[in-house]
């Protein structure tokens, strides 16, 4: 069975090297047929799970399609998807560093807060003001994240346990300055925020109510994500230590400074995830407070490889899964299956790309010795 | 025992990768109970063939008859099951378990789900006991040094029954007195009847174990020669197919400046040692200082020192007169010096990354490849390329990740990194460890001709042979000390061999 599935592994493998020789787009090609086949794998095996509690896959999977490809869901599905894609910005940042920043979730919850509190209380012309937000949020997520890279670097602690911790510390700290200082109470409303924000500083809708203009913002971090990490020096860096961080060190790179700063910058980072909620959504920090998307980036940054474009592409699955959810609950298919199908998704895509990876890693390194043995076919 | 019946014998093996072809009519004949050593440079197919031969892929063609049966080995179960076991060049050991847990690891003899322990153990100790090896069956491997490591891998395979062992270079990581005894334990098992089957490429050892040698070239053997029939360069030359230059003569002169200076460093070390005590030397342009010493005698600490990764407790370093003592290794490697660290895959390479990145790592401060904070891609694949070219990296391209090369091929990669900042000292720690012939040559030539063009080198290695081959003078290091100054001249294999184990220099009046 195992061996059956290498063979077959191979030959799709070997299919697509061939397809796609010599071009740099080859690795990318196989990750994606991979991911994609993980996700179809992770459909069947949901679907199984379906009919194993007596309701229909095809039913289930006919109606997503349909609500989903509305163009109402498909808006909704790109809102959903923002603050996802910029969650999971943070945590690739992270994990191109190997480290696992799961305190993303604190960290944009910060960046929620302060910016809601600071950006209540100035006045300043829309675009500065909103400037002056999403650097307030960059700032409260960069600094939350610093804590456990300075207690890595200086103390060793190890930073999922530390980030962990602060997730639970940063929900108890907002809980008590929201309920003691910040709360701001309108007479006769029963809803309670924080200072609301001056109309200045709220992010125009693309489309009415459904999308918020912050998609753009979402697709500048993207982008400015790829430029530093696979284009400049400091991302070389990055990824060597990464990578190998003994040859990085014995390379003249100092590990440390390493952690801090991609620490900084995943929570500066972090901390923009939640401003749509805040700018376009809420325009000030409450009880209705976004929740899970720190997780939930984990999970789109683990699906998309902690690329550029499988970040957004995961993001969007992520997305849409999450508008299909109502709908199916009206159409008595319980909307758990969602959480299901992203959970099987993920898992699949783990197991399938590290079966891949590995097929790959020894055909390359056979094929080039092989390559190298006659001098008749070297290049 | 017969040593005239076979025990391994294969016959027009061909091996296939997708358009090429890695191993084509090659054959083999194992006489059980001798030490058979198959020699060839890096590439040329050993490994593609005793993959064959431990069942870890499948042969297009040809036979492979173990014992006199005909065997077709779908996995490597199927090849321990014949009686094959194989040791490899990187140890496959858990730290956290003791060797009798790590020996038994994945073949537990059980009796209703619960491990044997007391029946593994009196199997081991007979073990022990027959092929006259013995590892303290209770210690947690992560104490052990690297021959103790290698000793607990062959048991490993003897446990599982096997009658014919695989070794894959042995003695690549094995310092000289630990190679003497692993092939006084070799001998053992031979003479009770076990057949082994060695890959190497040093030849002076190939020549003095062995009983028969097989060389490949090109993916297939070329010749079947008994050690008393060849001479080394015989050997070699079957190797390469063509003659090869050794590591002495230079026509160069030592100059007068002093590239780099130590005066007096005293590092930590674990507990209340010193790792390095008082450790003093210099080194002027043109000049390659060796060190000899078994390893973890303070050599990784003293390079570690000199780029800067370790602070020393005192002393002072200078590089041509400027005191760098507190500088960053970044500062110390942008300015001058170079470093071959001890071990390409810990130390040295991103084996994930293509090899251009691998070129890059270590230079990125280097203007001509960089656009403003963005790294100048092109230029650095170009540079990559000259690298490939001028240190003769056997690769397709630049594009190839670096786990994708022979040993040989990544080291010459390393050294071609090293030297083509055109460095004006160079730590070169244990150089050609585990490459070829072929490949020696290349680095010793290339290391040559940049000592010739004024760089001094500080030459860290275990191949005595290297070290009084290249160096103009010799230290040999012991228990954190320097305990020996030596000319080439008058250092043989013996003398150092003698100062290595602690033994100390009388000083001449």
């Amino acid at each position: 069975m195992s061996e059956s599935i290498n063979e077959s592994v191979d030959t799709a493998v070997s299919k697509l090297q061939r397809l796609f020789k010599g071009s740099g787009q080859q690795s990318v090609l196989i990750t994606l047929a991979s991911s994609l086949a993980a996700v179809a794998i992770a459909l069947v095996l949901a679907g199984i799970l379906l009919w194993a509690t007596g309701k229909s896959p095809f039913d289930a999977y006919s109606k997503m399609l349909e609500a989903g490809l509305t163009n109402d869901k498909l808006l909704e599905t790109v809102q959903r998807a923002t603050p996802l894609i910029v969650a999971a910005v943070a945590v690739a940042i992270g994990f191109k560093m190997n480290l696992f920043n799961i305190g993303v979730e604190g960290q944009y919850l910060m960046g929620v807060f302060w910016a809601a509190v600071v950006g209540a209380y100035v006045h300043l012309p829309s675009v500065l003001h909103i400037g002056l937000i999403f650097l307030v949020a960059m700032a409260a997520g960069a600094i939350w994240a610093a804590i456990p890279a300075i207690l890595k670097v200086k103390k060793g602690v190890n930073e999922v346990i530390a980030t962990i911790m602060l997730n639970t510390i940063t929900l108890s700290i907002i809980d008590w300055l929201f309920q003691e200082k910040f709360r701001h109470e309108i007479p006769g409303q029963l809803d309670v925020k924080t200072k609301l924000l001056p109309t200045t500083a709220w992010l125009p809708d693309l489309v009415k109510n459904r999308l918020s203009s912050f998609v753009f913002m979402a697709l500048v971090v993207v982008i400015v994500f790829w430029l530093i990490v696979y284009k400049s020096k400091f991302g070389f860096r990055l990824r060597a230590s990464g990578a190998n961080a003994i040859a990085a060190r014995t390379a003249g790179i100092s590990s440390n400074n390493m952690i801090v700063t991609s620490m900084v910058m995943s929570g500066a980072i972090a901390g923009l995830a939640g401003m749509t909620y805040l700018l376009s959504t809420s325009h000030a920090y409450g009880p209705t407070r976004p929740e899970g998307y720190g997780f939930n980036g984990i999970a789109v940054a683990l699906l998309g490889r902690n690329h550029p474009a499988g970040i957004i592409v995961a993001g969007l699955l992520w997305g849409f899964l999450d508008s299909v959810a109502g709908p199916l609950q009206i159409a008595k298919i319980p909307q758990s299956i969602v959480l299901v199908i992203k959970a099987v998704i993920l898992l699949t895509v783990v197991i399938v790309n590290e079966v891949v990876g590995r097929r790959v890693a020894k055909r390359t390194a056979d094929r080039t010795a092989a390559q190298l043995t006659l001098p008749v076919v070297a290049a | 025992m017969a040593t005239d019946s076979v025990a391994v014998q294969l016959t027009g093996i061909e091996k296939r990768f997708p358009g090429v072809i890695a191993n084509h009519d090659v054959n083999l004949t194992v006489r059980t109970g001798t030490i058979h050593a198959i020699v060839g440079e890096n590439g040329a197919g050993k490994s593609t063939l005793m993959k064959t031969l431990y069942g870890m892929h499948q042969p297009e063609a040809g036979t492979i008859t173990v014992f006199g049966e005909q065997k077709v080995f779908r996995s490597p179960s199927d090849a321990i099951a014949a009686g094959i076991g194989m040791v490899h060049q990187h140890f496959m050991l858990a730290d956290n378990l003791t060797v009798l847990e790590n020996i038994i690891l994945g073949y537990e003899p059980t009796k209703g789900g619960r491990i044997q322990y007391g029946e593994a153990r009196t199997k081991l100790l007979q073990i022990m006991t027959q092929s006259g090896t013995h590892v303290d069956l209770d210690a947690p491997v992560s104490d052990l040094g690297v021959g103790q490591r290698q000793r607990v891998e062959i048991l490993k395979v003897l446990f599982r029954g096997a009658r014919i062992l695989i070794l894959d270079e042995p003695t690549a990581v094995l310092v000289p007195q630990e190679v003497d005894e692993l092939f006084s334990n070799l001998h053992r098992l031979v003479a009770d009847g076990a057949t082994i089957i060695f890959i190497s490429h040093k030849l002076d050892e190939v020549l003095t174990v062995s009983d028969d040698i097989t060389v490949i070239r090109a993916g297939t053997t070329v010749a079947e020669v008994q050690p008393k029939e060849v001479t080394r360069s015989k050997l070699a030359e079957l190797m390469v197919g063509s003659e090869l230059p050794s590591p002495h003569g230079r026509a160069s002169e030592v100059g007068t400046l002093v590239r780099l200076q130590l005066d007096r460093i005293t590092v930590a070390g674990p507990g209340d040692k010193h790792a390095l005590d008082d450790v003093s030397f210099e080194i002027r342009e043109g000049e390659v200082l060796g060190i000899a010493g078994v390893e973890g005698n303070g050599q990784f600490e003293l390079c570690e020192t000199i780029i800067g990764l370790i602070k020393p407790l005192s002393g002072t370093l200078a590089m041509e007169g400027e005191n760098i003592t507190h500088t960053s290794p970044h500062h110390r490697l942008m300015n001058g010096l170079s470093y071959i660290p001890f071990d390409r895959h810990r130390e040295g390479l991103l084996l994930e990354a293509p090899l251009w990145e691998n070129t890059l790592l270590g230079r990125d401060g280097d203007p001509q490849f960089l656009k403003g904070p963005f790294i100048n891609a092109t230029a650095a694949k170009a540079d990559s390329r000259q690298v490939i070219d001028q240190f003769d990296v056997r690769t397709p391209s630049e594009l190839v990740p670096a786990y994708a090369l022979s040993g040989g091929n990544q080291q010459k990669l390393l050294v071609g990194r090293e030297l083509s900042s055109h460095p004006r000292v160079l730590i070169a720690a244990h150089p050609t460890r585990g490459v070829d012939v072929g490949a020696q040559a290349a680095i010793w030539e290339k290391l040559r001709a940049a000592r010739d063009a004024g760089l001094a080198v500080l030459l860290i290695s275990a191949d005595l042979e290297e070290v009084i081959g290249l160096s103009d003078r010799i230290l040999v290091m012991f228990d954190g000390c320097i305990n020996a100054h030596l000319t080439p001249a008058e250092a043989t294999p013996e003398l150092l061999g003698t100062y290595m184990t602690g033994g100390v220099q009388e000083v001449a009046s």
